[in-house]
């Protein structure tokens, strides 16, 4: 009697609190396969564009988990945000999409950073996916890269790309590379790195064969590209990035989208959902960048000049 | 933790609960610390993915998978008992190449089952909820693969395996034909660790090319857990340890995950777990030492 009396008031009185408080904050729950900056960033961005939209302090519960590369972890980490029945999942790269898709089919998961959503077979199509998945691709802009490198170097011949043959996203990157490389009369010559201490290496492959390095958007390289970047500097040549946050860590240029304005793309899909529309009623995006970072430093330091053109087209120039 | 947590936890660990009981043949009876489970599970995901996306039934698919990893095995035992390969050494061979064999017979790093018929597909129309079917599923899986291998090791051949493992010598004067022996021992091993594998990518929805990086560091971690908190007096109690002690990892991967509130990090994720295995290692003798002192006390 006594108990049953203490739980009704706890219930009454919960019930006032929540009242009082109004709406329960929205929960989102975002996971990703690794940490590194271009995938923090990510989650930053997603951030950013919760606040800009008003769901901030009070009124929203963000979590972020990281599987620290493992896909067991990932697969894990799927399961008990389902649990949590947060209003959105947002996964960040493909393992982390994948274990997710297949944790729920009720929940909407909107996924970040996924090269191939469709090789990944996260949705069966990109307009309308339908279901409860829908998201953002990080598919690059490549023929803009490689026009961009091409300023720089204008007798380019022969371009060298470091990339992880484990990684789906490299891989789906580099056979879109060679299509356009063909087209524009350049050759490619890649070099394999399956972890992050075989980078050096293979940076170090290209050298002697390739008039620049491209390093492309490789969760495997981009995690070590400091170490391509010495190998630039050291054989001089010129290294460029698929990705502009890399330019702010060594890369001579590159054009396209930062990764927190990936991660606000990625915000604004999952603010569109939270005000009502389904996931499967929006079109997988495609990441827009306008952004064009140079360094020209770095560019002195493995023996290049930055053309006039490029620097005055340039939205931020690395210090 | 919530229910449907718990029960991904637990699915988990079924799974790597095989892995255990593979890393348990070659660590502890044959006394052969192998690392090829590192590759061979994911040649397990690998194989059976890519078969099931070519059409392939999902159980002949587990099953091909499931031998492929076997093979994989057989691979190691030969280059150690043939050219006198360092065990450790010809297990890091062996895994080194399985990776490049993975991306191989994937095809590409990734593949996806999320739209593919899987050997859960059969039960989906007995309206059991998918969450509960998966673990069921796995959990049949596991403690079959269990009382298998209990019974394999109580058989005659099995006690000769295990002979081989605690005495070469021994064994060899007895009439035991020890290669024989870690041949079926490492493709057995490998096979649970494939089969393991297989099942991970079906009810995880992909096959990638990293899933197997790490595994052998579970798969002990799980047979050392269930060795400490279950002891080791019988062999049916060990083997079903293993499945205990990796459903108790993956609690404590679990409990790492939700360690928010303590002012832990995404980053923090391996410490954490490091630390939470430690303790259930630690724990066991910690109490055994506490009993010894208190029973010498009373002596006094």
């Amino acid at each position: 009697m006594r108990l049953s009396s203490i739980f009704k008031s706890a219930v009454v009185s919960t019930l006032l609190v929540s009242s009082a408080l109004q709406a329960k904050p929205v929960y989102i729950a975002t996971t990703a396969i690794v940490e590194h900056p271009a995938l923090d960033a990510v989650r930053d961005g997603i951030k950013q564009a919760l606040n800009d939209n008003g769901y901030s302090g009070d009124n929203l519960k963000f979590t972020y988990e990281s599987a620290q590369g493992k896909p067991d972890i990932a697969s894990q980490i799927a399961r008990k945000m389902v649990g949590e029945n947060p209003d959105i999942i947002v996964a960040i790269a493909t393992p982390s999409a994948q274990a997710a898709v297949t944790a729920t089919k009720t929940i909407p998961v909107v996924f970040s950073a996924v090269t191939d959503p469709l090789a990944a077979k996260l949705v069966p199509t990109l307009e309308q996916p339908g279901g409860n998945v829908t998201g953002l691709s990080d598919m690059a802009n490549i023929k803009e890269h490689f026009t961009l490198i091409k300023e720089f170097v204008p007798n380019l011949k022969v371009l060298g790309i470091p990339y992880n043959p484990g990684e789906a996203n490299a891989v789906s990157m580099l056979e879109s590379a060679k299509v356009v490389a063909e087209k524009m009369g350049i050759k490619i010559v890649e070099a394999a790195a399956p972890k992050s201490s075989d980078v050096m290496i293979a940076a170090k492959q290209l050298v002697g064969k390739a008039d620049a390095i491209y390093c492309p958007i490789d969760n495997t390289i981009i995690s070590a590209v400091e170490s391509v970047i010495k190998v630039g500097i050291d054989a001089q040549v010129p290294v460029f990035a698929g990705d502009t946050s890399t330019v702010e860590r060594g890369a001579i240029a590159a054009v396209g989208y930062n990764y927190f304005d990936l991660g606000r793309q990625t915000g604004d899909i999952v603010v569109r959902i939270l005000k009502g529309e389904k996931p499967g009623s929006i079109d997988v995006k495609m990441a827009k960048g306008t952004d064009l970072y140079v360094n020209p430093k770095m560019a002195k330091r493995m023996g290049i000049e930055v053309p006039k053109a490029v620097l005055e087209k340039a939205t931020k120039i690395v210090k | 933790m919530s229910l449907y947590a718990f029960l991904g936890t637990l699915e988990i660990g079924f799974i790597y609960g095989l892995v255990a009981m593979g890393v348990y043949l070659t660590f502890r009876i044959l006394d052969f610390p192998d690392l090829t489970v590192d590759g061979s599970f994911t040649l397990g995901a690998a194989a059976t993915a890519a078969l099931i996306v070519s059409g392939v039934n999902p159980y002949l698919a587990t099953l091909l998978g499931t031998l492929a990893a076997a093979c994989a095995g057989i691979v190691t035992a030969w280059l150690n008992l043939r050219f006198n390969i360092l065990h450790l050494l010809a297990s890091i061979l062996t895994m080194t190449a399985l990776y490049t064999i993975n991306l191989r017979v994937m095809g590409k790093p990734n593949l996806a089952l999320i739209m593919e018929p899987t050997v859960l597909t059969p039960f989906e129309d007995l309206g059991i909820p998918a969450m509960y079917l998966k673990v069921i599923f796995v959990a049949v899986c596991a403690i079959i693969g269990g009382l298998l291998l209990s019974w394999f090791l109580y058989t005659q051949y099995g006690l000769a395996m295990r002979a081989v493992g605690s005495n070469k010598r021994m064994a060899q004067a007895n009439g035991i034909v020890v290669k024989e022996k870690v041949y079926v021992g490492l493709a057995l091993s490998n096979g649970l660790v494939g089969l393991a594998g297989a099942l991970f990518a079906q009810t995880s929805g992909f096959a990638d090319s990293t899933m197997g990086i790490g595994t052998i560091v579970v798969g002990l971690a799980a047979v050392i857990i269930g060795e400490s908190l279950f002891g080791t007096k019988s062999i049916l109690v060990v083997v079903l340890s293993c499945i205990l002690g990796s459903i108790l990892y993956r609690i404590a991967v679990s409990m790492a995950l939700n360690a928010d509130f303590l002012g832990f990090q995404a980053s923090d994720l391996n410490l954490l777990t490091a630390v939470l295995v430690t303790l259930s290692l630690i724990f066991p003798k910690l109490r055994s030492e506490y009993k010894a002192k208190k029973a010498k006390r009373k002596k006094v």
